[in-house]
């Protein structure tokens, strides 16, 4: 497994599938009476934004505290990146205080991939800028899974501003390792110039693309961009590219929407498809938790259940102390189906 | 006494230097006496009686490079850099003249600002520094400096620039053009149509759409320069580009030049050898402006270096302390070192390679940067000191001493700059510059600064 999380291209197609295997029996134990495991008590899982994000701090928190990890939140918001401390310092002080993890949220792309200079913890990237938010495109995998029964060969339109989005950019690149076919849908202004590179299809027009479609993933659009001339105006964006009942009614049967959130309703969605029995929004969030657990679960426990991964799990392990029940211990007990069973 | 000195008694006084079997830059050994800061006599079998003698075996003789592109960074930002430091690094570099940007605190748009970095550079001695005025006061792209205040001064002005901004407003950019034409200047356009590269953090492309940094479009250089080449063939005024870096500029600058315009260009040594696939790892010591482009970009530009179209090599030396590089890309700082790695990168892309032999080296990294900054006597106004002279009896004592066969990685911590921003760190790479002489007397030495 990986040390750190920043780039969903970081993942091979077995470290993806097993976050997700993992995510899924995770997920199981949310119906139990007791939610909580002891699997990371003793460690340090560091929250890092300098972005007001709630619900996904939040949902690191819980995933953090559910495996008894203690839990620190730094929250930077405000702080403009250009003055105060420097990342590298918060950095340092984060090293002292002995993060087991950092989950960074920051609005200039690559500060995680800095962070890992300077941090000898676990880097997980929960966005940054306009460039990855890979936890967010694993909770959508896993919702697709969990809906469709599959992601190879599912086909994936995720719609609005590319260019912008560090969630088209983390799902284009876990999809396209897990075997789905993604197909991005935009207006030419809001698609990166060099996204031919990309490893997937590129459409203007959303109405095409909707009956060959068995995911349709709506991004938020930022009311800012209006004013940059990426489209005339906010209505006529959502006339064109706006997700509404009629152009849900050109969805296959049993195509799923899903949105990343925060909504605006009536801009790329509307309120009855954000309503509508094909939306996943609310089941996201839900699995959000599931799979943010996974990840830190796997970057800090190892993925070895006969004991600790020889890179930095042992070093954590060690650290733990002896007394604990070390991870790859515990994984034995809870952890019953191993193999992972691979996407159909 | 140095490793290469053979002998010497002193009586001739030091300003007397022999220097044996060197390689001129057009090919043939050569014997070189340098005497009363001029070179008196060239050929083979010379002696000087009572010289100091320098062994030249193996090493290249240049002309004292030239730079029209150096940030000094004093007065101001003395924490990255200073008259001194700066230009003990273009001595260590092989330099001996260098045009100091405009863009210090405060701004170099008045006489008393220019002469003041011009006397400072007399102070250190290393090296001829000739400060660059700015084009608009403040650099604000509003109102022209006091273009003709700065020609006049004491440091003699003859290239002006916003460097780090560019003059966007045609109308600015026309009247400026035009009005140095009276005292012989040229305007240096830093070329970055602005609402294109609002925010802008790495070369518009494959990269900076993964990377997720805001895109730089080659466009937004091409569209200025096009537009500044029509300018200046409209009012017959000589335009300089400054550090060219996209295909598209080098076609747009051929095609000035072949209608006879008064078109010159320069390019940095960064953009001839990296490509924007370095900032994968977001490290800011890549992050510079103009960005590091496509290998194709690179390729252009050799190609145009080679056959005359950019007419120079100007490193675009910017030091920045630790700090402003050590943070998140987007708040890092723009630039790179360059002046102590020049000559050597230019060994590597175009020597090696077989683009330029080092006549040819001589000639863009001297002689034309010279000509450009009025320092090699071709131009009517009296030049306050020549460069960028051939190597032969008569000419200034200005000259590098250069040892091709060496090799040797890239060390910062050696590096005679202030800052440390080189992205050729760790890179290995041909030569050494073994010394330098400024008007006869040696600024460095057996590679080590001789003051």
């Amino acid at each position: 497994m990986i040390r750190h999380l920043i780039s969903a291209a970081d993942l091979s197609r077995d470290d993806a599938l097993l976050i997700l295997d993992t995510a899924g029996e995770l997920a199981q134990m949310a119906d139990r009476p007791i939610r909580k495991l002891p699997t990371l008590r003793g460690r340090t899982v560091v929250n890092l934004f300098y972005e007001d994000s709630t619900r996904t701090r939040i949902s690191f928190e819980a995933a953090a505290k559910r495996l008894s990890a203690d839990v620190i939140n730094f929250s930077a918001k405000g702080s403009s990146v250009a003055k105060g401390e420097s990342l590298k310092d918060t950095a340092l002080t984060l090293e002292a205080m002995g993060a087991d993890a950092v989950v960074i949220r920051h609005q200039a792309s690559g500060a995680p991939h800095r962070l890992t200079g300077w941090v000898r913890g676990s880097v997980v990237n929960a966005g940054d800028g306009t460039h990855e938010h890979p936890t967010q495109a694993l909770l959508d995998a896993f919702t697709m899974r969990r809906r469709l029964g599959r992601l190879d060969g599912l086909r994936v339109a995720i719609v609005g501003d590319v260019l912008h989005s560090r969630v088209a950019r983390s799902n284009v690149l876990l999809l396209h390792t897990l075997g789905a076919d993604v197909t991005l849908v935009a207006p030419p202004t809001l698609l990166p110039v060099a996204v031919s590179a990309w490893p997937c299809d590129v459409s203007y027009d959303l109405s095409t693309v909707l009956p060959k479609t068995d995911v349709v993933m709506m991004l938020r659009v930022q009311a800012e961009r209006m004013n940059a001339a990426y489209f005339p105006t906010v209505r006529e964006y959502s006339r064109r590219y706006g997700l509404d009942a009629a152009r849900m009614a050109l969805l296959p049967d049993h195509a799923i929407v899903m949105h990343p959130g925060p909504m605006n309703r009536g801009v790329e969605i509307a309120a009855e498809v954000a309503d509508s029995g094909r939306s996943t929004i609310v089941e996201q969030v839900a699995n959000g938790v599931s799979v943010r657990m996974a990840v830190l679960y796997l970057l800090l426990g190892g993925a070895d259940p006969g004991g600790a991964d020889p890179g930095m799990g042992e070093a954590l392990a060690g650290r733990a102390g002896a007394g604990e029940a070390g991870p790859g211990q515990f994984r034995a007990g809870w952890l019953s189906g191993k193999a992972s069973e691979a996407a159909r | 006494m140095t490793g290469r000195e053979l002998a010497g008694s002193g009586l001739a006084g030091r300003g007397t230097w022999l220097i044996s079997g060197v390689r001129l830059a057009g090919g043939e050994l050569a014997d070189l006496i340098l005497a009363g800061g001029r070179i008196t006599e060239t050929g083979t079998g010379l002696t000087a009686a009572g010289a100091r003698v320098l062994d030249g075996a193996g090493l290249i003789a240049l002309p004292g490079l030239v730079d029209l592109h150096t940030h000094l960074r004093e007065p101001g930002r003395e924490d990255a850099e200073t008259v001194l430091t700066g230009t003990r690094a273009a001595a260590m570099g092989g330099y001996t003249a260098v045009h100091a940007m405009a863009n210090t605190t405060p701004v170099a748009d008045t006489a008393g600002v220019v002469e003041q970095i011009w006397r400072l550079g007399r102070q250190a001695g290393l090296c001829d520094v000739r400060p660059v005025g700015a084009v608009t006061s403040g650099l604000e792209g509003r109102q022209l400096a006091e273009l003709g205040a700065m020609a006049d001064s004491a440091a003699q002005v003859r290239i002006f620039s916003d460097d780090g901004r560019c003059v966007s407003d045609a109308m600015l950019m026309r009247r400026a053009l035009e009005y140095v034409k009276a005292f012989g200047g040229v305007i240096a356009q830093h070329a970055q149509e602005p609402r294109l590269t609002d925010g802008a953090q790495l070369n518009e492309g494959e990269m900076s759409g993964l990377l997720g940094l805001t895109g730089w479009p080659a466009v937004a250089e091409e569209a200025i320069i096009a537009r500044d080449c029509l300018l200046a063939a409209h009012v017959g005024a000589a335009l300089h580009v400054c550090h060219v870096s996209t295909a598209g500029s080098v076609e747009i600058i051929r095609w000035a030049k072949s209608k006879g315009w008064r078109v010159t260009a320069e390019v940095t040594p960064h953009h001839l050898m990296l490509t924007d696939d370095l900032a994968a790892n977001y490290d800011p010591v890549y992050k510079v402006n103009p960005p590091l482009r496509t290998a194709a970009d690179v390729a252009a530009l050799r190609a145009g270096l080679a056959d005359g179209t950019i007419d120079c090599v100007a490193t675009d030396h910017a030091p920045h302390p630790v700090e402003d590089k050590e943070a998140e890309w987007q708040v890092a700082a723009f630039g790179m070192t360059g002046l102590e790695t020049a000559l050597r990168v230019v060994h590597a892309t175009m020597v090696e390679t077989g683009l330029l032999d080092w006549t040819g080296v001589a000639d863009r990294m001297s002689a034309r940067p010279a000509a450009i900054g009025q320092l090699d006597g071709s131009s009517p106004t009296p030049s306050p000191a020549l460069h960028g002279r051939p190597l032969e009896a008569g000419s200034p004592a200005n000259l590098v001493l250069y040892d091709p066969a060496a090799h040797s990685v890239v060390d910062p911590a050696q590096h005679a700059s202030r800052s440390r921003n080189t992205p050729f760190a760790g890179m290995e790479l041909p030569g050494q510059v073994i010394a330098t002489f400024l008007r006869g007397e040696p600024t460095v030495l057996d590679g080590k600064l001789a003051r």
